[in-house]
């Protein structure tokens, strides 16, 4: 059923690799009157290789939408069309395996796709100095900080070689700094192979940095209030006047909505 | 004073840190004011040298009658007699075989169950319920039918052995397994980890600390097990050595089978521990 659906909304050319197309989701947690709709016809298209913000009050199912698009989750209406691939995840808590090493949580993301030892080894160290956690190989996710343990999982996520990328707050327990620093890395290494990138975040100034365009969600039920198209020239600052502009527009839309959700 | 505003907001970074403010959850190392305090050097000799220390003392003031408990100094010279006089070896050698052969399958057949039962449904409702209900029939009741199918040779000891072995390695690991974090299961998913994969980098080592907590008191039942089952019919073995001391009232050969008996549970015990030690580095819990 879902399928017939999706055929008729979507053209063919919108199903290119990295293409993610919602249409109409809704997620019912729960049944009878206990039940809970955290996304409520959720429409959203994400272009090949763009860069995604989703922003919304917590609770507002942000998650949810990512787990979704993940296929770690079932609908419970509408539909979510992307090519046929994994896709990489990044959770809101950094999920590591705690009984392997930095290094054996990064390679485990190659194993997979069968590459080969030596290989496995180089890349895994390759992109645990792109994440400056050079020298922590051999370390256990309990002897990092929550910082390091989210760069860790960053660095997992791109070992993946997905063309579509979800993060869930990835940069939240980063300090300003390393946030920046890993922000131009983020921003080199979605351009260098094409990324499609979903990236949660409560940081407004932080999704305009980073997004092609800016998903502002409603909270219960989770609705797209609004989408802003960010046409800022890259590389961008966080902290220049333009940025903290649409900023500031946006988080008086979303202060709107949350305290519209209060009373 | 509006000199001092102008400088405090200068001070102030450029970037919003909300989410700094909103402090995710970071845990602090180190001091712990709850739980039960740094760890002793050999903390596991301290009783049982305390209680050493009672019998010796008692013993040697005369407290502690010799035919009721043989004083500790007898007990180690009747030990070292036997094992020079060559009567002492053979029986702790046959008692540590069993000991081990019946660990083995035990643990074996505990593993195999638990993977059965704890990866499929129909592999849970086949083998859950026989295991449940063997738990509840203690080891002693099953001997005499035991006997009579296996009759008194060393195989039905080692199966005696191994049926109390399983129960606690199958219960705990199985239970490891069904507890591994549903997130290591969604992270799998997305790793696409195959299969083969997924039980070997996923549930076996998330189901490690279930498994080796099984093991303590697998080797504790094991044990029991054994002098069970070389008290009830044996030829040889420790069990056996001090059914026959207490015929012709050996006070002290008894002890000295009750002495192995605790120092090898000891031994065996530790070893576990110390396993358990190297291979959970990974889990903070209140025992570190
Ligand atoms: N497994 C679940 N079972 C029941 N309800 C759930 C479940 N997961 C999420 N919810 C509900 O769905 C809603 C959205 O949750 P979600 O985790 O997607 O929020 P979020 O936008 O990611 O919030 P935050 O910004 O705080 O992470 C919440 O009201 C939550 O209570
Ligand atoms: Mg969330």
């Amino acid at each position: 059923m879902t399928e017939t659906r999706t055929a008729s909304r979507v053209d063919d050319t919108a199903r290119a690799a990295g293409a993610v197309v919602l249409t109409d989701v809704v997620k019912r947690y729960g049944r009878g009157p206990g039940a809970v709709t955290a996304l409520d016809g959720v429409s959203l298209s994400v272009e090949p290789g763009s860069f995604t913000c989703l922003l919304g009050a917590s609770g507002c199912g942000k998650s949810t939408l990512l787990s979704l698009v993940a296929g770690l989750d079932d609908l419970s209406g509408g539909s979510i069309d992307h090519v046929d691939q994994p896709v990489a995840m990044m959770f809101q808590e950094s999920a590591l395996f705690p009984w392997l090493t930095v290094q054996g949580n990064v390679e485990i993301a190659m194993r997979v796709r069968g590459v080969g030892r030596a290989e496995r080894r180089r890349r895994a160290l390759e992109l645990l100095e792109t994440v400056r956690l050079t020298g922590f190989a051999h370390k256990r996710p309990h002897e990092l900080s929550g910082g390091m343990r989210q760069r860790v999982a960053l660095a997992r996520a791109l070992a993946q070689d997905a063309s579509v990328l979800l993060m869930d707050e990835p940069f939240g327990a980063l300090d300003a700094m390393t946030r920046d620093l890993l922000h131009d890395e983020l921003e080199r290494i979605w351009r260098e192979q094409g990324l499609t990138v979903l990236f949660v975040t409560h940081n407004v100034r932080e999704a305009v940095r980073l997004g092609d365009q800016v998903v502002l969600l409603s909270s219960r039920p989770g609705r797209v209030l609004n989408v802003y198209d960010v046409e800022l020239d890259r590389p961008r600052r966080i902290d220049s006047a333009p940025v903290a502009a649409l900023a500031a527009e946006i988080t008086d839309a979303l202060r709107e909505e949350v305290s519209r959700h209060a009373n | 004073m509006t000199a001092v505003k102008t400088e405090a907001k200068a001070v102030v970074p450029p970037v919003d840190d909300e989410e700094l403010a909103a402090g995710r959850a970071s845990r602090p190392r180190g001091k712990r004011r709850l739980g039960p305090g740094k760890p002793i050097p050999l903390a596991f000799l301290i009783g049982p040298l305390l209680l050493l220390g009672v019998w010796a003392w008692g013993s040697a003031a005369g407290w502690i009658d010799d035919r009721v408990l043989t004083a500790p100094w007898t007990v180690v010279t009747t030990a070292w007699e036997r094992w020079e006089s060559g009567k002492l070896g053979p029986d702790l050698l046959v008692s540590t075989q069993r000991f081990a052969l019946g660990l083995l399958f035990g643990v074996l057949a505990g593993l195999v169950l638990a993977l059965v039962s704890g990866l499929s449904r129909w592999g849970e409702a086949i083998v859950d319920g026989p295991v449940q209900i063997k738990r509840s029939i203690p080891n002693l009741a099953l001997l005499p039918l035991l006997l009579l199918w296996f009759g008194i040779d060393e195989r039905m000891k080692i199966i005696t052995i191994a049926l109390g072995v399983l129960i606690p390695i199958y219960i705990h690991t199985h239970n490891g397994l069904r507890s591994i974090d549903g997130r290591y299961a969604e992270l799998a998913e997305t790793l696409r980890l195959k299969p083969a994969a997924f039980i070997g980098r996923v549930v076996l080592p998330g189901a490690l600390p279930g498994f080796l907590l099984g093991m303590r008191f697998a080797v504790t039942s094991a044990w029991l097990s054994l002098v069970v089952v070389e008290q009830v019919n044996a030829t040889s073995g420790i069990g056996y050595m001090m059914l026959l001391a207490g015929t012709y009232g050996q006070t002290d050969v008894i002890i000295v089978g009750l002495v192995l008996y605790a120092l090898l549970g000891l031994a065996s015990d530790a070893i576990v521990r110390l396993i358990q030690r190297r291979a959970l580095t990974w889990r903070r819990t209140l025992e570190d």
